[in-house]
């Protein structure tokens, strides 16, 4: 694929971010912006998510087997707004009290939940690279990365259990996992993946 | 309790420029509404400035907390509102709120009283002199503002209606109108809205029905053209858009105890040591605030309302 591309792919999905940094800095995320920028990053932190999730079932619909080369980086990218979401919380609204994070986590389940979402993604993003495949072993290597899966669910309830009572969004995502874990349970009973053949009219510059 | 009246008032306590947007609009609106407010220009505050440019204030009837109060800014107050009825996100009613008609309005009164019948808003509120209330608001969702209402004493206006001795609690319904309410289009909650107080709390002099805010009519999205305040309790007991008050002799249902029986009462009092389900109410978030506040006992009103709590279980009875 193209050289470029990686990168530019980064850069946008840092436009989020740098958005949400200028309007807290400018007063533009009206009159709660720590719980906006707050709202804000769990939403992307979901969103990272989700587009991970995709890169699988949408190279097996298309044959375009580059994006597999996206993957990782999409979940960095997810683990990254899960870190800013977390430091938000912990450094921004809670002011480090460990006392009473420590309190909201044990006694608050949308907090524990949250925090169980976190706790999950961290080893799978410091498994991430080749070097970690092999030690581990391919095979041990994807079971660790199914956890996943498990993010996806404590994740979307975290949301669904934070809002007051607009259920609405919560359970859109919701959909949205249910669908991409959805088309796996299906995925495994057919036959294993097979690398499509090269397709000749694909003129690709690596 | 204080409140304050234009006499007592030293010209030093006078609110400074910085604490309202714009202080010749205000005078001038002040003075179109002269007939109906307090005291143009008057309000109550302590005159100590301090760093920040805000002064701090004076609740009205509060306690004296060891903590500084200050009063938020009437773009705060106006663009941060939960008013389900416009939408469910906070900028939602500023945006949504705009061509909503408050005039003409009806308060239909009725139930247990001598005096039932459809009051027009101006009738209602002419024979009662307008207060300057600066008072917190605490929502259930853990913030908080300081928001100086103008209004008249819910007390004030019960004894007007002459409530048999069989009325032990007032309700409260909100506008039913799905063609000017965008949010009353889906059932998020059981519309219309409805609120209840005990008698010893609605007679309360904290109680306010307030019409204005910083000097102006009440704008739509913080529930004109009337709504109620009951400073010591959670927001959501602020009924806004009232058009009914019922006297009725049993407790109502309140629309958030129907809509979330396990998470939502019908006393609501703010209580830092009774958690939410789902968080903590232990501290708070006062807008535009950095650090979080520890959260007050009824909102630090305790001094004017706990004696109507003694002996009952707030854990039970929350």
């Amino acid at each position: 694929m193209i050289r470029w591309l990686k990168p530019l792919v980064v850069v946008f999905a840092l436009v989020p971010l740098a958005w949400v940094a200028w309007a807290f800095a400018h007063d533009r995320l009206g009159a709660n912006p720590i719980r906006e920028t707050e709202i804000q990053t769990g939403l992307w932190t979901l969103r990272f998510l989700a587009i991970t999730l995709s890169i699988s079932p949408a190279r097996r619909a298309t044959g375009w087997n580059w994006l597999i080369k996206y993957r990782r980086m999409l979940g960095l990218l997810t683990f990254f707004y899960a870190t800013v979401h977390l430091s938000m919380w912990a450094g921004v609204d809670w002011f480090f009290a460990w006392g009473d994070m420590w309190h909201e986590v044990v006694k608050h389940k949308y907090i524990l939940v949250g925090m169980t979402t976190f706790v999950l993604l961290a080893p799978l993003a410091l498994t991430s690279t080749k070097g970690w495949v092999r030690r581990l072993g391919g095979k041990r290597w994807a079971a660790l990365h199914r956890l996943i899966y498990v993010a996806a669910i404590t994740g979307t309830v975290h949301y669904l259990w934070a809002v007051k009572k607009d259920t609405f969004f919560p359970l859109v995502y919701l959909a949205v996992f249910a669908l991409l874990l959805g088309y796996r349970v299906i995925d495994a009973r057919r036959k294993p993946f097979r690398v499509p053949p090269r397709r000749s009219s694909a003129s690709v510059a690596a | 309790m204080l409140i304050r009246k234009p006499d007592d008032i030293a010209s030093s306590e006078i609110t400074p420029e910085s604490a309202y947007m714009d202080r010749r609009r205000f005078i001038a609106t002040a003075g179109m509404a002269a007939a109906g407010l307090a005291g143009a220009g008057a309000l109550s505050s302590a005159a100590a400035c301090t760093r920040d440019d805000r002064p701090t204030v004076k609740i009205s009837g509060g306690d004296v907390a060891t903590q500084q109060d200050k009063l938020n800014t009437f773009e705060q107050i106006t663009t941060y509102n939960n008013y389900y009825e416009f939408g469910t996100d906070k900028e939602d009613p500023s945006e949504n709120a705009t061509r909503f008609r408050t005039h003409p309005w009806t308060v239909k009164v009725d139930g247990l009283v001598k005096k039932p019948g459809d009051y027009a808003l101006e009738d209602l509120v002419k024979p009662f002199k307008v207060e300057e209330r600066i008072y917190r608001l605490r929502c259930v969702e853990a913030w908080s503002m300081v928001i100086p209402w103008q209004g008249i004493p819910l007390k004030d206006m019960i004894t007007r209606f002459e409530p048999l001795p069989s009325a032990k609690f007032v309700q409260f319904t909100t506008l039913l109108a799905p063609d000017q309410m965008p949010g009353q289009r889906r059932p998020i909650l059981p519309w219309p809205y409805v609120e209840g107080l005990r008698m010893d709390e609605a007679t309360n002099p904290l109680t306010l029905m307030a019409t204005g805010l910083y000097g102006r009519p009440l704008p739509n999205q913080n529930g004109a053209p009337i709504r109620l305040i009951v400073p010591w309790k959670y927001g959501f007991k602020g009924i806004k858009a009232i058009v009914r008050m019922s006297f009725v002799d049993r407790q109502p249902m309140n629309t958030w105890q129907i809509a979330n029986p396990d998470e939502y009462g019908f006393y609501a009092n703010v209580n830092p040591t009774v958690d939410h389900p789902r968080w903590t109410q232990a501290s708070e978030r006062r807008i535009g605030e950095f650090r979080r506040r520890p959260t007050l006992m009824f909102n630090g009103y305790a001094e004017q309302v706990a004696h109507m709590y003694a002996g009952m279980d707030l854990r039970k009875n929350f």
